[in-house]
């Protein structure tokens, strides 16, 4: 069986996010790391391959700027077997639209049983990828997995919907996202972080993976953001860090706001 | 021709609140872009129903039938079929399982522009330009579409319909879609219903959410002292009901409920934006998190970076000692 995680490289939560005013996009120079939400999506298809599907071989997929070394070393630690990583200049500026397009270009080079994704990427919270790329690819697709079942050439999943829970069955090859509460990912060993550097590295260009300049980037984007301007804001907050009196403090706030007698 | 469409979401057989009240926003939005909106339905429903949307700003309703429905990939064979009779311009969605996923994989189909999470709907030179929120609420990009045709995804409670919501019927038009062979693949093989009883979020006064910062689920405890203390109940994320640590009934956010209660505290919840949907409408809002970068500091009137097994029984015992 053959597994393809995608995985995002996302801005380090700890540095702070600024959009350029000129391109008015995400500067994307500062830290850089393993988008969070991708780590449970390595982590099942890692459980997988231990359990329903045996010597499975996973596939970390990226669509990322050459410096993303550290993102894929991160998601190799965590299980992945090999990488492919499509990394172009051409790239820069891909809208949902186009970046579905050059992820879809990837995977379609390869004959994956299962396509995996995380539930959202931390920076842009957007979490449409998974359907997108599966209607390039024109595979089933189920989005926000909770819980999943590899039973011979089908996949049995339960997820989360507005009016319940249901429950899917989806046939092979088929495309997937993953819930955060799926699983609790495993912290890399000492060797699987030394070890990640010596798997196979793939590093593609757009020419390789049969697609144009035009055909991503701000040419094959779709929208295009005009002016940027300040949503209202909530008013007022306080923000404080516990000295040990944290208790009495929320308890005066609670008293003030009139919220508590 | 070249108008609006808007899927009109059953769930349960019923429209969603959120798609009545998108159908009078892309109304208000056409009537500025000189162009009439239509509403997409898939599934069973009577004439009389899908004509009722026409209070809503709908002038046709087109009615797919003959499948499910229960799941985005037939919806995306329904609604392409639709644009490629109807040469609409703008599809709009609500930001449901459903129609997030369909709206991805309708724009890919059709090669359009998407925006997902659009907050407003404006008329810049008559195009539709959406305003999306970003950056953790921060910012709202003016999003602009370079295509023929434009998707968008609406932020859920964004819209709400109106109470005296009036019109002429729509007429109803009625088609069968055929499927692609990927939306076939597919099966939903059952439905498990949100258990109901117990405490009714929606009416406390008081809610203490409760987040995987919790640690294990008997630590829900805390939770239920606190609201206990306070007169209120709790509430949870969808991360520890998918973990199965506490009921669905509870859930606040984009897939569960919507609250409003004077006072929400959140525990050991990050603030992720489908969270905060379902609670930024809360009178004040505490948050406990250790983590002093975490998303719920930038929308909490108090925010206190800390360890909730600390503080949370603390402040229970501070309460419960007034009395
Ligand atoms: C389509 C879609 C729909 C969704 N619908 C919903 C929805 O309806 N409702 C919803 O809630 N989510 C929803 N989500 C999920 C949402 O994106 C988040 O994954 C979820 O809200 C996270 O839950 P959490 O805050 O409990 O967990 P986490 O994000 O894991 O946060 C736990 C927090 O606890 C803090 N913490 C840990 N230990 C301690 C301690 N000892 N003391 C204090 N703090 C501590 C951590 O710093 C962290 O910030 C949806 C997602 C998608 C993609
Ligand atoms: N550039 C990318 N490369 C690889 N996977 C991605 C990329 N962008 C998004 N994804 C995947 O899509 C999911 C949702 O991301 P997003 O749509 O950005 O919220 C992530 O969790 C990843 O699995």
């Amino acid at each position: 069986m053959k597994i393809a995680v995608c995985v995002k490289e996302v801005p380090d939560p700890t540095a702070e996010k600024r959009i350029d005013p000129d391109t008015k996009r995400l500067v994307r120079s500062g830290e850089n790391t393993l988008n969070r939400y991708d780590r449970h999506a390595i982590e099942e298809a890692v459980r997988l391959r231990e359990g329903a599907a045996p010597g499975a071989e996973i596939a970390v997929v990226l669509v990322a700027p050459a410096s993303a070394s550290r993102t894929v070393d991160k998601a190799l630690a965590q299980g992945g077997d090999r990488s492919v990583h499509l990394a172009d200049d051409g790239l820069s500026g891909s809208d949902i639209v186009a970046t579905s397009r050059a992820l879809a270009a990837v995977l379609a080079r390869d004959s994956y049983d299962l396509i995996v994704f995380g539930q959202q990427g931390s920076d842009a919270e957007c979490y449409v990828m998974a359907s997108a790329v599966a209607e390039r690819l024109a595979r089933p697709c189920v989005t926000q997995v909770a819980a999943l079942a590899l039973d011979g050439s089908s996949l049995k999943v339960k997820r989360q919907v507005e009016t319940g829970y249901e429950t899917l069955e989806v046939s092979l090859p088929a495309v997937i996202s993953v819930s955060d509460a799926i699983n609790e990912p495993r912290y890399p060993s000492l060797p699987a972080i030394m070890g990640a550097k010596r798997k196979p590295h793939e590093v593609l260009s757009l020419a390789d993976v049969g697609l144009a300049a035009g055909d991503v980037g701000v040419d094959g984007s779709r929208t295009h953001v005009s002016a940027l301007s300040k949503p209202p804001t909530r008013g007022d907050s306080v923000k404080l860090e516990d000295d040990g009196t944290a208790a009495e403090k929320i308890l005066a706030f609670l008293v003030e706001r009139k919220v508590v007698a | 021709m070249g108008g609006i469409l808007v899927f009109a979401e059953l769930q349960a057989g019923t429209f969603t609140k959120g798609s009545l009240g998108l159908l009078e926003a892309a109304r208000d939005a056409g009537a500025s872009l000189g162009l009439t909106v239509d509403a997409a339905v898939c599934g069973a429903i009577d004439d009389g129903a899908a004509a009722g949307l026409g209070a809503h700003g709908a002038v046709t309703v087109h009615v797919s039938e003959g499948h499910a429905f229960d799941h985005a990939q037939p919806v995306v064979d329904a609604v392409a079929d639709l644009q490629a009779r109807e040469g609409y311009r703008y599809v709009l969605f609500g930001a449901s399982i459903v129609g997030s996923d369909a709206a991805a994989g309708l724009a890919v189909r059709l090669d359009a522009g998407l925006v997902i999470d659009a907050v407003e709907l404006h008329d810049e030179g008559g195009s539709l330009v959406t305003r999306r929120s970003g950056l953790g609420d921060s910012v709202l990009a003016h999003c602009a579409f370079t295509s023929a045709v434009g998707v968008v995804v609406v932020r859920s409670n964004t819209y709400a319909p109106a109470e005296d919501a009036a019109g002429s019927p729509a007429a109803v038009r009625r088609s069968t879609p055929a499927l692609s062979a990927h939306a076939l693949a597919l099966r939903v093989t059952g439905h498990e219903a949100a258990e109901q009883g117990g405490v009714d979020i929606g009416e406390a006064d008081v809610l203490v959410g409760g987040g995987r910062g919790l640690g294990k689920p008997e630590a829900f405890a805390l939770c239920e002292a606190l609201a206990g203390a306070l007169g209120g109940a709790v509430a949870a994320t969808r991360a520890v009901v998918d973990a199965g640590w506490y009921p669905y009934a509870s859930q606040v956010g984009q897939t569960g409920k919507t609250v409003t209660p004077k006072l929400y505290i959140a525990v050991g919840i990050s603030g992720a934006i489908q969270h905060k949907v379902g609670m930024q409408g809360s009178g004040t809002i505490v948050a406990i998190n250790k983590d002093a970068n975490a998303p719920i500091f930038d929308f909490a009137d108090l925010g206190v970076v800390g360890d909730l097994h600390a503080i949370v029984p603390k402040l229970t015992e501070l309460i419960r000692a007034r009395g």
